[in-house]
Formats: structure tokens, C-alpha cells, sequence
């Protein structure tokens, strides 16, 4: 693939294990740039360790992941710091530092690496948290904040340096509606106003129609299915079927491997404590 | 292999060891000086040791009491009572002051910073850092590790003062020895050098083994609450054996 694709983000023949647990196997994924792209998939199905491929957290065991030109399993350390500085990441649990406020949170990139005179920082800082609506609890510790709003100051704090792409792993999970609302809303707007290229790694079907421009199911380590959210829902792909109307049975298996259940009921074995 | 993968088998603590080292090793290297990283060092200092003073002055002191009642017990059998301050002061400077205070250290300082590490990686904290493109062995482990280096000794020096004073008040105010007597027999035979100076350098080789072990049972604590309060107990048990050992090891060069 050339230089002029217009994809930004691009996983080629890409295998990975994890404690000896094969996760990825010959993936290949197409993210294309300035757009909402949700990665989907059943639990453990490998989403967040793509996005630690695309971070350069995890290196594949085979293939590439390419961001642009760069070859992000290639780069050094340092090199990899200067690309991170370019990827906002919203983890699951925003992951907020528990001894800094909200203010100081989302001031510690630009504090790190932007250089700026703490006067710019402090309007820039009241800037973004004015984006995600908190701006009258710069002054609060995370712990005085509920799960959503952590979220969403750990979200100003991944867009403090204005990165050309963001990176939200399951930015969905346990809120309440209002607050799932809310974090949709800025999710689009962040990808709107600032041209970034978006990618959500979210099983929440729902809320994925309503938000991204494309979405890739991964499952049983590759990529099943990839498309318009209209176009998945009307995927005949088994997969992509239990997957979307959430059947408890089918490709993915209800029961978790076992011996047969009448075998096992008679057996005289008594399990070891 | 993750960090918090431990090793099995019979060589496990031979290769736990040599991890610990390399992991000292590469913090080290990591090292940068500036303004922020100065800033979160002071702050460590004052969590590892300011927060540490009531501990250290009152297990000070009722050491100082205690050393005081037992020696003065013993010489008075042998009509050297006034020795008293002397064996006091010697004791405490060469052994028991280095090594109660590091033990002290361990438990009060040294678990808060594996604790603090351990959930850090738990709640996807350093991960955070990592992905802010903010290296986390230079942000969270080399200021926890130099504020150990630096409030071994000070507090050291603190338990020291503390338990003279301790010694002072039993064998001043409660006996009603002569107090010229007392710190006479202490300042003619403690040499500055040889028992106070080999004494601190012990307290400095401490710091360093408490501060390391501390950050590094937290960096390779299981992410769960099960990891890290097993890691918190590691690093007690482990800091109070290897000070002890490092203790006799470090005794039988200097004297």
C-alpha cells in the first residue's frame, strides 16, 4: 500500500499471543482517516489489544502496524514517545491521577511537552474542560467526581494537545444514559470540530449506530466483518448476526469448553478445594 | 513476560533478585533532572519522611529508655553504671539506629509506596503516563526511590536524637545520675568517624535497598487487590531480612 492511501491506521497479517493464548491471527484492519471508526467485537475478542498494537504498547509476534507511514512495531522508544504525543487515549477508566484535580490532570501533557507559559496553560486547561462541560470542577479531585465525569475530564486531558487521532477503549461502559449521551455528543463534536480521526472500541451495539462512520467486528482472532453500520445490520455473517441482535448462542458458544455434563455429574471425582 | 509474571521453580528467587537489579538498573538510566521532577521528589520526601517522624521520634525514644534500663541493669552488677551512655550511644549509632529505622521505614513508608505503585498499575494510571508519551519509571519510581535514598539517613539521625534523649531522661531523671557524667562517657569514647560516620553510611545503604524494593514490589505487583496486598507484605518481609543480612555484611568491613 502507498504513502497516498487515505487510511491512517493500517494492521497487516498481524498474529499475537499472550501467555501462550494465541489472541490475534492474520488480522488485517483498515482505519480511514477523519472519521468515527468502532472496533467491535465479543469480550476478549482482542479489541483493546489492537488499540495496544496501534499505541506501540504491544509489538505483533508477526506483521505490521502502520500509522501513516510511520511503522509503529519498528520505532524506538523514543520515537514512540513523539508519535504518543500526536494519540489521545481515553482508557475504560480514564485512569485520572487520584492526587492532582481535574485542573492539573488535564494540564500535565502540556505541562510535559508543550513548552507553554503556565498563563497560556491555564486558559488552554479551562478551554478544554469548558469542551466536556466541566469547567466549574477544575478545583475537584477525581474522587469527588462521579464515573462519567472522570471520564469526561480524562477525555479533555487526552485532547489537551490537540492529537491528530483518538483512541477511546469502551467509553460506554456503566454509564447512565444521560452520561452516554453526553459522552456520544463530545465524541462526534471531538471528531467534527478537530478533524481527528476517531476510533471506539465498544461492544455496546446500540450506541454505535448512532456514532461512527464504519465499524469492524473483530472476533476468533481476525476481522470478521467491516462496513457502514447499516450494511453490518443487515449482515447475514452468523457471526455478525449474534452478534448484533445479542443471541445468547450460536458461533460464539454459551458454555465455556467442558467435559459432557452428564459424564461429569457421575463421575465419583471429587473436586479439590 | 509481563512485569507482574513472578518466577517459578527452585530458581525463582535467584532470578527475582537479578530482575529486581536489572529493574534498578534501568531506572537508573532512566534518571532525568529538572524543575517537575524536583518538585515530586520534595513531595516524596515529605510523604516518605516528614509523615514518618511520629513513628521514628516515639519508637525512638522509648528504644532510648528501654537500651538505657537493660545496660544500666546489667553494668550496675559489675559497678560500671556511668558506661551506661557509652554503650547506649555506640549501640545506637553503629546497629540499632540504622536498622530499627529502615525496618520502621519499611513498614510505614515502604508498604504506602508499593501500595500506591501497585494500584497506580491497576487503575491503568501508568499505563496513562505511558500513553502521554510521560515515561513512568522517571514520573513515579525515581522520586519514590531518591526520597527512600534521603529519609533513611534523616530519619536515622531523628531515632538517634531521640533514643539519647530516651537514655538521658531514664538514666538522668528517673536513676539520678549526673548528667556531666553522662554525656562526658558518651563524647570520650564515640569517635565521629569510625561509630557516627560508619553508622550513617550504613543508614545511606539502607535507604537505597528500602527505596528499591519498595518501588520495585509495587511496579511488579499483580494488577488486584490480592497482588497488592501480597506485594505489600513483600516488601516488609523482604526489606527486614535483607536489612538485617546487608547489616552483618556491612558490619564485618567497617569494623
Amino acid at each position: 500500500m502507498t504513502a497516498e492511501n487515505t487510511s491512517t491506521i493500517r494492521l497487516d497479517d498481524v498474529s499475537l499471543s499472550l501467555g501462550g493464548r494465541e489472541i490475534l491471527s492474520g488480522l488485517n484492519l483498515e482505519i480511514p482517516a477523519g472519521k468515527v471508526t468502532a472496533v467491535m467485537g465479543p469480550s476478549g475478542a482482542g479489541k483493546t489489544t489492537v488499540m495496544r498494537l496501534i499505541t506501540g504498547q504491544l509489538k505483533p509476534d508477526a506483521g505490521s502496524v502502520w500509522l501513516g507511514e510511520t511503522r509503529v512495531d519498528a520505532l524506538k522508544p523514543k520515537e514512540l514517545n513523539g508519535l504518543r504525543r500526536n494519540i489521545g487515549v481515553l482508557l475504560q477508566n480514564g485512569a485520572l491521577f487520584t492526587d492532582l484535580t481535574a485542573f492539573d490532570n488535564v494540564a500535565l501533557p502540556l505541562r510535559e511537552h508543550s513548552g507553554l507559559p503556565e498563563a497560556l496553560i491555564r486558559r488552554i486547561v479551562l478551554l478544554k474542560l469548558q469542551t466536556v462541560g466541566l469547567r466549574g470542577a477544575a478545583d475537584l479531585f477525581p474522587r469527588e467526581l462521579s464515573g462519567g465525569m472522570n471520564r469526561r475530564i480524562a477525555m479533555a486531558r487526552a485532547m489537551a494537545l490537540d492529537p491528530d487521532l483518538m483512541l477511546y477503549d469502551e467509553p460506554f461502559a456503566g454509564l447512565d444514559p444521560i452520561s452516554l449521551g453526553v459522552s456520544l455528543r463530545l465524541i462526534r463534536q471531538v471528531n467534527h470540530a478537530l478533524g481527528t480521526t476517531s476510533v471506539v472500541i465498544t461492544h455496546d451495539v446500540g450506541e454505535v449506530a448512532k456514532l461512527a462512520d464504519q465499524v469492524c467486528i473483530i472476533a476468533d482472532r481476525k476481522l470478521v466483518a467491516s462496513g457502514a453500520p447499516d450494511e453490518l445490520q443487515r449482515s447475514s455473517h452468523p457471526l455478525v448476526r449474534q452478534f448484533v441482535d445479542g443471541l445468547p448462542d450460536g458461533p460464539v458458544p454459551f458454555h465455556y469448553p467442558a467435559p459432557d455434563l452428564e459424564t461429569e455429574l457421575l463421575s465419583r471425582k471429587v473436586r479439590a478445594q | 513476560m509481563s512485569p507482574y509474571d513472578k518466577p517459578k521453580g527452585w530458581t525463582a528467587p535467584l532470578r527475582e533478585l537479578g530482575r529486581a537489579a536489572v529493574f534498578l538498573l534501568t531506572t537508573l538510566a532512566h534518571m532525568k533532572l529538572s524543575w517537575l521532577q524536583l518538585g515530586e521528589t520534595l513531595r516524596q520526601i515529605y510523604f516518605a519522611g516528614v509523615r514518618s517522624l511520629v513513628i521514628i521520634v516515639t519508637g525512638g525514644f522509648f528504644v532510648g529508655l528501654v537500651l538505657t534500663l537493660q545496660t544500666y541493669d546489667t553494668l550496675t552488677r559489675f559497678g560500671a553504671a556511668d558506661a551506661a551512655s557509652t554503650v547506649l550511644a555506640l549501640s545506637l549509632f553503629r546497629e540499632l539506629g540504622p536498622v530499627l529505622t529502615t525496618l520502621l521505614f519499611a513498614g510505614r513508608a515502604g508498604t504506602s509506596i508499593t501500595a500506591e505503585i501497585g494500584l497506580m498499575r491497576a487503575t491503568e494510571q501508568l499505563d496513562a503516563l505511558d500513553l502521554m508519551a510521560i515515561d513512568p519509571l522517571e514520573r513515579i519510581v525515581q522520586p519514590r526511590l531518591i526520597a527512600g535514598i534521603i529519609a533513611v539517613p534523616a530519619l536515622t539521625l531523628i531515632f538517634n536524637l531521640c533514643a539519647i534523649l530516651g537514655g538521658l531522661v531514664f538514666a538522668v531523671f528517673m536513676m539520678g545520675n549526673d548528667v556531666v557524667t553522662f554525656w562526658s562517657g558518651m563524647q570520650s569514647t564515640v569517635e565521629l568517624w569510625r561509630d557516627f560516620g560508619h553508622g550513617m553510611l550504613k543508614a545511606v545503604a539502607f535507604g537505597v535497598l528500602a527505596g528499591w524494593l519498595a518501588v520495585y514490589f509495587g511496579w511488579t505487583a499483580r494488577p488486584t487487590g490480592e497482588g497488592v496486598a501480597l506485594a505489600t507484605t513483600q516488601t516488609v518481609i523482604a526489606t527486614a531480612i535483607s536489612v538485617l543480612m546487608l547489616d552483618f555484611v556491612l558490619s564485618a568491613f567497617m569494623l
